[in-house]
């Protein structure tokens, strides 16, 4: 297994290497930048002005040497400054990460919990009213719109009822954590309900595979109850195929959610990668964008190693 | 196959380990529905902060985060509408559109001697220009604003290194001389007839940010602005700004070193809330208290929200300098004939798409010179909605109606444009969508291409990739529009594509009177010469003008105080005038 990680970790490495050059060049070929944006918002700005700035912030050398200088500073450790927010790119990286964090996982959590539970629900009794319902719930949470989600749960429960706030991830000046709790519930729950349809088709489909299996009507010849052949035998192989999905949703937590981001204004990293995308902030867009592709990798990486747990005919060359 | 049959030959403790896992997961899962419960149980049963309530604070919505605070360093609006708060200019145009002293005690002019005209290299005019510090004026940490300040803000901006965005003005300016701690001449190179007009150069703190620039070319990332943004002595404004949240929202706090008029509230917070339907939907829940028009959400939205809420909220529609139009490539054979672009204009009812979509609110633009500028000239062609005119004029030019209603010219090529404009500006989507009805009825043939913002403005705009190109330009009192109007701003390979000059005009016409315009100091003469600035681009039309863009502020009506530029200038500079009532 020693071996089977070491080639993993070797094969993240060159992926993160072209990948950091591949994001580099798509963000320089862009067309405009920042000070091509501030020459329409500036009546006062000339030609002249444009150039100067240009140079100033080296945007008029070519895109290689560029990326050259930023890979030899990212590898002595130095990720360089955010245009955009003129701050290191850790300083302005660090709370969007934190409240990414908590607003995804939080989300994640949830869906993967209710997802389990109605998917499992679901495969116990295929094609009864309960399944019926659960798949409604289901394709509705999918086929909603997540930005008219959010904007009908912030005129319903802040709006008209006032019981929660309507955006941000804290009020200004207060470091409580009811009141942080209080923001997050909007954003995950909106989150959740979005998310939660899929991984309960996921679980729905394993669970009815796993429940086909012969090692399941063993059990059950045995006298294990419902509840136990469930939790204890059929939960376990369902998890495989579920713990794919689950890695590939794990990059999510650190890429944030762009669209609930904008509108609960929650500061998280998806608003922060894409505004820092459209902003030709190299630094802090590729600091982003490479943090979310090494956590989607080492959570593909832990679902490869966790297939041996769940499956001991799983074995690693 | 059984259930055991999977963990063959493992030994006793793999067993073990195997039962205690299974085990674990029902454990895990009640243990992590267990904390969730109590999570948003506590979250539920907790309270909304209240906004608007409490009127000795303010909450302002805004839909834009200032990337930098540094007064010097980026133009943004969201910057200059926090600072307006915050910092002081020397100058600016205040809501009557009169130029005013903010931190300066009188402004100089050639009556009060405080203005005179030196004579500068080839023959040239310059002027020597001296102001006085406010002597009451104070950094929030209580050391006086002085003339060490005004030299080491004009170091700054005099070095090439430093990023400052008004470099026009230190280059103009060819050196100070300190007079005392409070009083300073500036030598301007040219004598401009807004020679008073220093709103570009506001002071930076001497004593806390000459150590940051001890490295010009750092300057931009080691201000304190940015570094410690927070920190009293940066600000000299009613306001200081006491708390960042990076994106999210900025608070501001009484400067207790302030001298004028005390601000009414005792905590201002600005949030940024970037998607306005989120905006509104935080404006009805008490959670900001007021959404500002400078950075407000769009008219038609705010019409809707209006009509909706009209009488929960107070609004106030200022149409100003934002001067929205569509760019017409003069490169391009069929535009380049004058005919084709006057018949553009006739063949557009712009009356009908203010009153339609606007409710009236708009005003449709006969120039690129706003109605309340004094620059404004009242007796300049109109193009009222005359398809009949507009048809002549085709027929005219070359372009003959044929099969399909379509006009074509003597080799047989339809009279075909491409219209671009911000991709998502639904605003402009929609009147986009109207004069392409209305050119198809004249026989032109008009495809939409819309793109991002980005596209248009890096890359079609400066490279002159469009046949026509709807944007609006962003204008300031009495500003002489060099940038887009004069020859030499023409963007190409040879400038770096960066001038602004977009449509390709040239005109030696239009040039010479941008030069008189800005030198002419007899306002009557200069009046005259807007007129003609104004007449020849109503005839040329290297552009077609829409109408002026209005802001529209959605206030609580407890609120008074708040009064709309209509210029680049944000109303919180005048935030002391601001009360709860």
């Amino acid at each position: 297994m020693i071996r089977f990680v070491a080639i993993r970790l070797v094969e993240i490495a060159v992926v993160l290497a072209l990948l950091s050059f591949a994001i580099y060049v798509l963000i320089g070929l862009m067309p405009g930048d920042p000070i091509d944006l501030m020459r329409n918002a500036d009546p006062h700005m000339t030609a002249a002005d444009v150039a100067h700035l240009k140079a100033v912030y080296g945007l008029d050398r070519p895109l290689v040497a560029r990326y050259l200088a930023w890979i030899t500073g990212a590898l002595a450790g130095n990720l360089g400054y955010s245009r955009l927010f003129a701050e290191p790119v850790w300083t302005v990286l660090l709370p969007r990460l934190g409240n990414s964090l908590v607003l995804m996982g939080s989300s994640f959590i949830l869906a993967l919990l209710l997802g389990l539970v109605l998917g499992t629900l679901a495969a116990r009794r295929p094609h009864s009213r309960l399944d019926a319902a659960i798949n409604l719930v289901c394709f509705a949470g999918v086929s909603v719109p997540t930005f008219w989600l959010a904007l009908v749960l912030i005129l319903v429960f802040a709006a008209d009822l006032g019981w929660l706030p309507a955006s941000g991830a804290a009020t200004a000046g207060v470091a409580e954590i009811g009141d942080r709790l209080r923001h997050l519930v909007l954003p995950v729950a909106t989150l959740t309900l979005a998310s939660v349809g899929g991984y309960t088709r996921y679980v729905r489909a394993a669970m009815r595979e796993a429940l086909a299996e012969d090692h399941i009507r063993t059990a059950r010849a045995k006298g294990a109850g419902p509840a136990r052949v469930i939790v204890h035998h059929a939960l376990r192989s369902a998890m495989v195929p579920v713990t794919t999905i689950l890695a590939l949703s794990f990059g999510s937590l650190v890429s944030g959610a762009l669209v609930t981001e904008t509108m609960f204004a929650y500061p998280g990293m998806g608003k922060l990668i894409f505004d820092a995308v459209m902003g030709n902030d190299y630094n802090l867009a590729l600091a982003g964008l490479l943090l979310a592709a090494v956590v989607t990798m080492l959570a593909n990486l832990a679902a490869d190693l966790a297939y041996g747990w769940l499956d001991p005919r799983v074995t690693y060359r | 196959m059984t259930d055991s049959g999977g963990v063959q030959g493992l030994g006793a403790d793999s067993m073990r380990s195997r039962h205690l896992a299974r085990n674990a997961l029902p454990t895990i899962f009640a243990g992590i529905v267990g904390v969730f419960s109590v999570a948003l149980l506590a979250a539920a049963s907790g309270s909304v902060p209240a906004g608007g309530v409490a009127r000795g604070t303010l909450t302002i919505g805004i839909t834009q985060f200032p990337a930098t605070l540094n007064p010097d360093i980026d133009a943004m609006a969201a910057k200059s509408y926090v600072l307006g708060m915050a910092a002081r200019p020397f100058t600016v145009y205040d809501a009557g559109w009169r130029l005013v002293c903010l931190l300066c005690r009188r402004l100089p002019s050639m009556a009060n001697g405080l203005a005179v005209p030196v004579a500068v290299k080839n023959g040239k005019k310059g002027v020597a220009l001296t102001y006085t510090i406010r002597p009451d004026a104070k950094w929030g940490d209580g050391v006086p604003v002085t003339t060490d300040d005004v030299m080491f803000t004009y170091d700054v901006g005099r070095n090439p290194q430093s990023a400052v965005t008004g470099a026009e003005f230190y280059r103009r300016v060819t050196r100070i001389d300190v007079k005392d701690k409070h009083t300073f001449t500036l030598h301007d190179d040219k004598l401009t007839f807004d020679y008073a007009a220093i709103d570009d150069f506001v002071p930076l703190p001497a004593h806390i940010e000459r150590a940051a620039f001890a490295d010009p070319a750092q300057y931009r990332i080691r201000s304190r602005y940015n570094t410690d943004s927070t920190d009293p002595g940066l600000y000299d404004g009613p306001y200081r700004i006491s708390e960042v949240a990076t994106g999210s929202y900025i608070v501001l706090t009484p400067n207790p070193y302030w001298s004028g008029p005390a601000p009414h509230f005792r905590r201002i917070t600005v949030r940024a809330i970037e998607n306005t339907a989120a905006l509104e939907a935080n404006l009805l829940s008490g959670s900001i208290d007021m959404v500002a028009g400078e950075l407000g959400p769009p008219l038609d939205e705010a019409l809707a929200f209006e009509a909706a809420h009209g009488d929960q909220f107070r609004f106030v529609y200022k149409p100003g300098l934002i001067f929205e139009h569509v760019d017409l490539n003069l490169a391009r054979p069929a535009l380049a004939d004058r005919r084709v672009r006057q018949a553009l204009l006739y063949g557009v009812d712009r009356e009908a798409i203010s009153k339609s979509l606007f409710a009236g609110r708009q005003p449709v633009a006969d120039s690129f010179v706003s109605p309340l500028d004094a620059g404004y000239a009242g007796d300049i062609p109109h193009y009222r909605y005359d398809p009949a005119k507009a048809a002549q004029l085709l027929d005219a030019a070359g372009w003959h109606t044929a099969g399909g209603g379509l006009r074509r010219d003597a080799a047989g090529r339809v009279l075909s444009l491409e219209l671009k404009t911000t991709a998502g500006d639904r605003t402009r989507e929609l009147v986009e969508q109207v004069l392409q009805s209305q050119w198809r009825q004249i026989g032109v043939d008009v495809r939409i291409k819309n793109e991002p913002a980005r596209v248009l403005f890096g890359e079609s705009l400066p490279h002159r990739n469009f046949d026509m190109a709807m944007y609006a330009w962003i204008s300031a009192p009495e500003n002489v529009p060099r940038s887009i109007f004069d020859s030499q701003e023409v963007p190409d390979a040879a400038n770096g594509y960066s001038g602004q000059n977009d449509t390709g005009f040239r005109n030696a016409t239009m040039d010479r009177l941008i030069d008189a315009t800005e030198t002419e100091l007899d306002p009557v003469k200069r009046k005259g010469l807007w007129a003609q600035m104004q007449r020849l681009y109503a005839t040329e039309l290297p552009s077609l003008p829409l109408y002026f863009r209005s802001n529209v502020f959605i206030l609580p009506k407890w609120l008074k105080g708040v009064a709309p530029t209509g210029n680049q200038y944000p109303t919180t500079l005048w935030i002391t005038d601001w009360t709860a009532q």
